[in-house]
């Protein structure tokens, strides 16, 4: 075992650095900015066998991206908020061209007005995109589901992008120790990359090609089933992390679910704080529990409502907010997939930490108390309530 | 794409719409969503060619006497009809 101080960021660039990566291309932004200064250090000092390709602009990252991936190579990028949006036609051109490139996004607000620091507005306003997303909890998870993230893209079943997703600056810029890999194991975790079809002068193939009304359909079709074959891919490729790590990965990750009342479900590090502040609550004797999803797209719809089957109480916690939307994202998924259950807990919705906003035990221990409540009467006070706003 | 041609389904095409065949777009018709069919009168036609000259897709076909259409690519757009001096294309609408 390795024990290794590292920042959210600089563990996704070790972990690239790990994963071989052929291509990488990519434009600074704050938060993700040392993901790549990082890696361009590996690149220089020798360290990493990979062509780092600078680029004008994160359009431009995203497309050298595309075409380094159609041949055949293992590809990665990472950008954060604008630079996210200004990829936005980009990313439904690598995940319809099925270019299994992994994308690091240290996740910040939208301007304006500008913000440079952690919500997912970014990501969320992306999240149909056809890519892959994982969120996670910390920078071992960053290190953790960098590497998976390119075995699940490049599976012949997935061939799809996979984002990978931290808070920004709480995540990108915190420093914590992260247990790593020998570059070996990650080796024998992660072969090369065996693509089903590259470019290839010797054996041309044609890739964006125009497609009318006559076959575009079915295109988006055979995407669809590859993000419903992502589940049982990914649950391969946890179990073969597990050897190498024995560390337990899968879609989403519970705590003191079995015989909860009320419960938090969220993205990203504010679990961490959820689920201190449930065990606190348990410790006085009160019924809470905790969800944390790893995969948002595909949503994992059976996994959670095997997790909310005896609950009560659900707040659903947004770290974006949609306008105009029933809910926030996250509640709006959440609310769709338990409407088949007969029998559901009673929802609320929770904006929070939009732009940065900090979110304190204090603030959970909020919801989870609003939360009980509501377990116990069966009436929702509020449908959406804003967490930590001034009025 | 001609109506007869046997279209895949999403499970049969190749991922991510890649065309595995080079030069295949000779394959690839494109004259159907043509509403009005050129039709060529032989016997008015004295084979001065400015439909020929004008027609934007190249779908017509020179004869040793008359002109004639290449319907596999004709989108129908009834320049020639408009250009000839001998009024001997006529444009009638397609039947489905």
């Amino acid at each position: 075992m390795t024990i290794v101080g590292m920042t959210g960021d600089e563990a996704v660039a070790y972990a690239v650095k790990q994963s071989k990566v052929d291509i990488v291309a990519a434009y600074p932004i704050t938060p993700q900015t040392i993901m790549v200064e990082r890696f361009s250090k590996y690149v220089a000092d020798g360290e990493a066998q990979t062509e780092y390709v600078c680029v004008e602009s994160e359009h431009s990252a995203l497309s050298a991206c595309v075409g380094a991936s159609l041949t055949g190579a293992r590809v990665f990028t990472a950008t954060a908020s604008q630079g996210l949006a200004l990829m936005h036609e980009m990313l439904y051109i690598a995940s319809g061209l099925r270019c299994p490139i992994v994308m690091g996004v240290a996740n910040r607000a939208l301007s304006a007005p500008i913000n440079i620091h952690g919500d997912h507005s970014d990501m969320m306003a992306s999240r149909d995109c056809g890519w892959v997303q994982v969120y996670v909890e910390n920078a071992q998870e960053a290190y953790d589901w960098t590497i998976q993230a390119f075995k699940l893209a490049e599976d012949r079943d997935v061939q799809l992008p996979v984002s990978v997703n931290l808070d920004g600056f709480i995540l990108s810029h915190s420093m914590e120790g992260v247990d790593v890999l020998e570059d070996e194991a990650v080796s024998r975790f992660l072969r090369l990359r065996k693509p089903l079809f590259r470019l290839d002068p010797d054996k041309p193939i044609t890739v964006g090609a125009l497609c009318l009304p006559d076959y575009y359909f079915e295109f988006k079709r055979q995407q669809f089933e590859a993000m419903q074959n992502v589940s049982r891919v990914l649950e391969n490729v946890n179990k073969q992390y597990r050897s190498f790590t024995g560390r337990n990965y899968g879609v989403l990750e519970t705590f003191e679910m079995e015989d909860a009342e009320a419960a938090i479900i969220c993205l990203g590090s504010t679990a961490g704080t959820a689920r201190a502040v449930a065990q606190k609550l348990r410790e006085q004797g009160k019924k809470v529990g905790v969800i944390k999803l790893w995969l948002y797209r595909p949503f994992p719809t059976e996994a959670i409502i095997a997790a909310t089957k005896h609950l009560k109480a659900l707040a659903v916690l947004d770290r974006a907010v949609s306008f105009g939307a029933p809910y926030g994202a996250l509640c709006s998924d959440v609310v769709s997939v338990l409407h088949t259950m007969e029998e559901r807990p009673k929802i609320f919705n929770v904006v929070y930490g939009l732009g940065g906003r900090d979110i304190q035990p204090s603030d959970i221990e909020l919801v989870f108390n609003e939360a009980l409540e509501t377990a116990k009467t069966g009436v929702v006070k509020g449908e959406t309530v804003f967490l930590g706003v001034r009025d | 794409m001609t109506s007869e041609e046997k279209k895949l389904g999403w499970k049969s095409l190749p991922m991510g719409a890649v065309v595995l065949e080079p030069g295949s777009s000779l394959k690839y018709k494109t004259g159907d969503w043509r509403a009005f069919r050129p039709l060529v009168d032989k016997e008015k036609c004295v084979n001065c060619l400015l439909c020929w000259i004008y027609c934007p897709d190249a779908a017509i076909v020179r004869k040793e006497k008359w002109v004639e259409v290449n319907y596999d690519y004709c989108k129908g757009c009834g320049i020639c009809a408009k250009e000839c001096p001998k009024e001997a294309i006529k444009m009638v609408e397609e039947q489905k």
